[in-house]
Order: C-alpha cells, then sequence, then structure tokens
C-alpha cells in the first residue's frame, strides 16, 4: 500500500534524570523526543521509520484528537519495544527499524503529537539517540472505477450447446490454449543477466595509479 | 504476519534473478525443451509433467542445492530505508576504519609501484607470452628477483589496526572499571558464551559421535565409524548440499571428504566450469600485473615447495595469479565492509567508461594470503576444480579473516570470542599471560603469525 510522508518538527530531546541533571556521575538514561505536526491536520499514521543509534527500549505515546470537547489525552502505543537484545553490546545499536500501526497498542486514527521515549540502561554508551525519524499516513487510495455491468454481475451460466462428435470439449482446449499462452510469455518477458567477465576497456589495461575516493 | 510474506517474496525473486544468469538455467531450459519429446509429456499438463521429470530425472535435486548455496551467502534481509553501505557494515565506525585501512593499503601499493618504476598492468609481448604457457606447469622452478617487492601488508599490521580500533560512543574510561576491556580488541561486540557456543555446535557435544574421536583405534567401528562413512556414502549419492552440511558436522571421512566439500559448496566440474578456468588462464598469459609479483614473493616465502611437507607449490600459482584476475569475485562485496580498489585507464581520469577495478577481481593479496589456498591443494589436484573449491571458500568466509567488519563469523568478533572465553575460563592463564607482557601471544596473536625478517611491512620499515 503506498505512503506518504508527514512532514513534522522534532523538537530538542529532553533528558530525564533524577538529581542535581549537572552531576558528571552518570549520564541520563531516559530521553524524551517530542515531535508535533504544525501544518497537518489530525491524519491516521501507517509507519515510523527511523535510525536507532544506540538507544535499547522505546516507547511511544501518542495524543489523539477526539470528537468530543474533552480535552486530549496521551495514550501509551508501544511499550518497551527492545532495539538492541543486549544493551551492553553493539547488535542491533545502528539499525534500521519500521514499526507499523498494526504492532501499535492503540488506534492511531487521528494522530496530533507523539513522545518517544527512549531508555538506554547501559553505562556504557556516551550518548543515544534516534535519527532519520520519518513518519507516514497512509496514501491515497487507487481512484475507484466502475465496472461495465456485465463485467460485475455476470450472468448465470448458460446451457452448453450439445457436444459435436469427434471434437475435443472447448472447455478443456480454452484451457490448455491458455496454459501455453501463459508460458510463452513467460519466456517472452524473462533476460538473462549474465556478467560479461572482461576487466579490461577494449582490451586496454593500462592504469593510472590507484584512486582513493 | 504480512511483512514476513512479502520479505520472503522479495529473496525468492532475487535469488531467481541472480539463478537466471547461471549456467544451471541455461541447461534447465535445454533439457525442458528435450524433455518435450518424451512419451510422458502431455500438452495439457506441460507444466506438471516436465516438473515431475526434472524430479526424477535429478534435475530437481541440482535446482534445490543451487537455491541452497544462493541462501548460504544471501545477506539478511534488510530495511528497504538502508543504504547498500549498511548492509556491507551496520556500525559507521566500522566502515571508516575499514576505509582507512583500506586507503593506507592502496597508497602502499601507489609508492611501491613509482619507487620501482613498475607499472601495475602491462600486457606481455608474444615472445614472453608464449614462454610463460611453456612452464605454466612449472612456475615453481621459476627464481625472479623479488628482493625489491615488498608484501602490502603482514597480519600484524592488521592486528595493530583492530587493537587500535574505537567505537567513538563508547565509554572508554582511563580507571579501571568493569567496563574496562583487558584483551586486545576493545570494542563491544556481541559474541556467544559457552551455553550458547553449546547449543550452536550441539553436534560437537559429548553424547554426539564424531569422527576423529569416536574413530580411534580403540573404539570398535562398529559403534560409530561403520555406519558414518555408510551414511557419507549415501549422501553423497543422493547428491543433496544441505544434507551432506549437515551430515559432515559429524566429521567427514577422510576418502570423502573432497567430495563432501565440493557437494557442499556447489561446485560440479562442468565443462563451462573448466572452459572459465582456461579463460582467466588466457588473461594470465596476456596481462602481466604488479600483483602477480606480490603473489610469487608470498608463496615463495611461506609455502614453496619442501620434500616432506607439501609439494603443490605450482598449484598455488596456477589458482593465485587467475584468482586475480576474476571478475566474478567481485560480487562478493555487496557483502563484504570492504570495497574494490579503482582506477582509470592512463590518461582518462575520472572518466566513468574508462573506470576498472585494480585487480580486476578486487582483492589485494597480503602477506600470507596463500595459506588459504595450500591446504585445499592437498584434497584437490585437478587445478580447475582446484580453483572453483577455492573462490567459493574465499567469498562465502576466508573474506571475513581480513576486513574489518561487526558480522559475527568475521575475524574482530573471532578475536573477542577467544580472548573472552579464555578470560571466563582460563582466567589464571589470561592474567598471567598479560603479567609476563606476552598478550599478543596470550590473547590472539596465535592466530597472527609473526612476519618473516625479510617481510617488512606497511609503514615502510623493514
Amino acid at each position: 500500500m503506498s505512503r506518504v510522508s508527514v512532514p513534522c518538527h522534532v523538537k530538542g530531546t529532553v533528558a530525564l534524570q533524577v538529581g542535581d541533571v549537572r552531576t558528571s556521575q552518570g549520564r541520563p538514561g531516559v530521553l524524551v523526543i517530542d515531535v508535533t505536526f504544525p501544518s497537518v491536520a489530525p491524519f491516521e499514521l501507517q509507519e515510523i521509520m527511523f535510525k536507532n543509534y544506540y538507544t535499547a527500549f522505546l516507547s511511544i505515546r501518542v495524543r489523539q484528537h477526539t470528537s468530543t470537547h474533552t480535552p486530549p489525552k496521551w495514550v501509551t502505543c508501544l511499550r518497551d519495544y527492545c532495539l538492541m537484545p543486549d544493551p551492553h553490546s553493539e547488535e542491533g545499536a545502528q539499525e534500521y527499524i519500521s514499526l507499523f500501526k498494526h504492532q501499535m497498542l492503540c488506534d492511531m486514527a487521528r494522530v496530533l503529537e507523539l513522545r518517544l521515549i527512549l531508555r538506554q540502561p547501559s553505562p556504557l554508551w556516551v550518548s543515544f539517540t534516534v535519527e532519520e525519524l520519518q513518519i507516514y499516513q497512509q496514501g491515497p487510495k487507487s481512484p475507484s472505477m466502475t465496472f461495465p455491468k456485465w463485467l460485475s454481475h455476470p450472468v448465470p451460466c448458460e446451457q452448453p450447446a450439445p457436444l459435436i462428435e469427434g471434437l475435443p470439449d472447448p472447455s478443456r482446449v480454452s484451457s490448455e490454449v491458455q496454459q501455453m499462452w501463459a508460458l510463452t510469455e513467460m519466456i517472452r518477458a524473462s533476460h538473462t543477466s549474465t556478467r560479461i567477465g572482461r576487466f579490461d576497456v577494449d582490451g586496454c589495461y593500462d592504469l593510472n595509479l590507484l584512486s582513493y575516493t | 504476519m504480512l511483512q514476513e510474506e512479502s520479505d520472503l517474496s522479495l529473496v525468492i525473486a532475487q535469488i531467481v534473478q541472480k539463478l537466471k544468469g547461471s549456467n544451471l538455467y541455461a541447461q534447465l531450459e535445454r533439457q525442458a525443451w528435450a524433455s518435450l519429446q518424451r512419451p510422458e509429456i502431455k500438452l495439457q499438463s506441460l507444466k506438471e509433467d516436465i516438473k515431475e521429470f526434472f524430479k526424477i530425472s535429478g534435475w530437481e535435486k541440482k535446482l534445490q542445492n543451487a537455491v541452497y548455496s544462493e541462501l548460504s551467502v544471501f545477506p539478511l534481509p534488510s530495511h528497504p530505508a538502508a543504504p547498500p553501505e549498511h548492509l556491507k557494515e551496520p556500525l559507521v565506525y566500522m566502515r571508516k576504519a575499514q576505509g582507512s585501512w583500506e586507503k593506507r593499503i592502496l597508497k602502499s601499493l601507489n609508492s611501491m609501484c613509482t619507487e620501482l618504476s613498475i607499472p601495475l598492468a602491462r600486457k606481455r609481448p608474444v615472445g614472453e607470452q608464449k614462454e610463460l604457457l611453456n612452464k605454466w606447469n612449472e612456475m615453481g622452478t621459476d627464481e625472479p628477483d623479488l628482493s625489491l617487492f615488498r608484501p602490502v601488508y603482514a597480519p600484524k599490521d592488521f592486528l595493530e589496526v583492530l587493537i587500535n580500533l574505537r567505537n567513538p560512543n563508547y565509554e572508554n574510561g582511563d580507571s579501571l572499571s568493569f567496563r574496562t576491556h583487558l584483551g586486545l580488541i576493545q570494542v563491544p561486540l556481541k559474541v556467544k558464551d559457552i551455553p550458547e557456543l553449546k547449543e550452536f555446535f550441539v553436534e560437537l557435544g559429548l553424547t554426539t559421535g564424531q569422527l576423529g574421536i569416536d574413530d580411534s583405534t580403540q573404539v570398535p567401528p562398529e559403534l560409530f565409524e561403520n555406519e558414518h562413512v555408510r551414511i557419507g556414502q549415501k549422501v553423497l549419492a543422493e547428491q543433496d548440499s544441505a544434507a551432506a552440511q549437515q551430515y559432515i558436522r559429524q566429521g567427514s571421512p577422510t576418502a570423502l571428504r573432497a567430495e563432501l566439500w565440493a557437494l557442499i559448496l556447489n561446485i560440479s566440474s562442468q565443462p563451462e566450469d573448466i572452459l572459465y578456468y582456461e579463460q582467466l588462464k588466457t588473461n594470465v598469459i596476456q596481462h602481466d600485473l604488479l600483483v602477480d609479483s606480490l603473489i610469487y614473493k608470498d608463496v615463495k616465502l611461506t609455502a614453496s615447495n619442501d620434500d616432506y611437507y607439501f609439494v603443490f607449490e605450482d598449484y598455488l600459482y596456477q589458482v593465485l595469479l587467475c584468482f586475480s584476475r576474476d571478475t566474478s569475485v567481485l560480487g562478493h562485496f555487496a557483502y563484504n565492509s570492504a570495497s574494490p580498489p579503482k582506477s582509470y585507464i592512463r590518461g582518462k581520469l575520472g572518466l566513468e567508461e574508462y573506470a576498472v577495478f585494480y585487480p580486476p577481481n578486487g582483492v589485494i593479496p597480503f602477506h600470507g594470503f596463500s595459506m588459504y589456498v595450500a591446504p585445499l591443494c592437498f584434497l584437490y589436484h585437478e587445478p580447475s576444480k582446484l580453483y572453483q573449491i577455492f573462490r567459493e571458500m574465499y567469498v562465502r568466509f576466508f573474506f571475513r579473516l581480513h576486513s574489518i567488519s561487526s558480522h559475527p563469523s568475521g575475524i574482530v568478533s573471532l578475536c573477542l570470542l577467544f580472548e573472552t572465553l579464555l578470560q571466563t575460563y582460563l582466567p589464571q592463564l589470561f592474567y598471567h599471560l598479560r603479567e609476563i607482557g606476552a598478550q599478543p601471544a596470550g590473547s590472539c596473536c596465535v592466530c597472527f603469525p609473526s612476519s618473516e625478517p625479510d617481510g617488512g611491512d606497511i609503514t615502510g620499515r623493514s
């Protein structure tokens, strides 16, 4: 299904830390990133995509537009999604991740704001975040076409004409011909991607020095 | 789930695309056309009848082996937004380290080229071509003057780069704490511990038979050896790659080893493969490359002939010189963190139509490279088959041993695994080796042989 990127404004990360933030002992293990959509009406979220940078666990809270006059509340739609199976090692540390709406705990029909809560419990890393954050909504559905009446409402089967002696069954012949046509179409459509194997250019392999780029 | 289904379709589509360019595809096509003559192939059920024919005649098994072979090297399905360099190596600092290491190698090769005034590549005059063709089978008897050449790098240079590998986001405090790595490798890659290794190598468990242990002279062969050899012969008769790979985890009988390895790697010496090897041989005869001298020097220093232990020196030249000209090796750079060196035809600097890779296979041989080929010489005596086996082993396994990567089978992870296991299970030995200053030997220079006194190194010191 098609998807359309939604322009979003990613606010600066806010670190949550107990006690005096200025002490150098221990770095914050929880960061919060707010994502707003200033120029877009409440939309249905399809996919969240980002590149991880040493975040171990991700929770997402969403604030949705409600039709009643109650103020919109924050709801958790993703809880402690594991990005790094072992927070002390490099596995999963710089991977590209996509989260889809079917993975969320709640319906994402009229999203106003998102709040990403990043957790990294291991003290081994200097910093952690998520990068290249992109939000997608459902793309426009393909325009509906009106089918001609005979296609959408086929007439009931007519009584087949009695078979003439000696001729093969027409429905069998038509299915065989169909199969053969499909095979010929496949052969026509396929093309090989054989390697050429030559390393020179027109028989010449007289080189400059190696390039550094 | 929808995502897994679409991943699977993508994998299938990519494997089909790859196999379409192979010999097997052409053979299957020919077989299918020829089978139309057979009486059991009926037009109305053409597709099913041909499929049945393939199953009976063994062609389906060959296709299965080819798909299995592709799956073995297929990189894991990745995110659609991930750029190609992310597939080669996901961690940015490792990519950078590999990039600067490659730059050092290129500079070394370029400076050798300018200092010795030898071109990177040269077309041989006809007389020289004839001469080389005549002594193709005994290139070991040649004694060219290689004193001016020095290896591009030695294993100890590479070890130094690995030791200095650092993750900029990793807190390597000055004071000793729980986070300090006591060994040489200072990057926190995930390595398996003993319980995980026990599960991974379950066939090495005490209750499973292993050739090499359970076929020693004291053990009656009826207990394990006879049955295992019989199963091995059956696996070879069935020609099933996946079954062979599973079988060989309990050891391979010496007599069957060569065939089993060939089956697992899906190597069968077809006429096309022999022709391909002959074409590579022609390329060697026609063009002389600077890396050829590096190969000569490496073989002379490491694996030259010895009457008692190694008599296959000529094979090494026949394999390695052809290997350098084989452009099909370039395909493995899609999943290797390394990249092939590039250059331009003289006078056409910067023009992409005249960009070429050097050497044609993109792999610059280093001191000790011939060690990858030497053991295989004991198994295969026909040069084109030996060549195919080595090439397949290289693009599947050996390339990981000399490139900087976070892959669990890469050299960095292997060294870290060794150090971690030693530190965890033999802490006194580990500590003792550190104390006596044998840190490199204690940790992992066991697998990095010391360079020859004459070898020289990448820094230019000899």
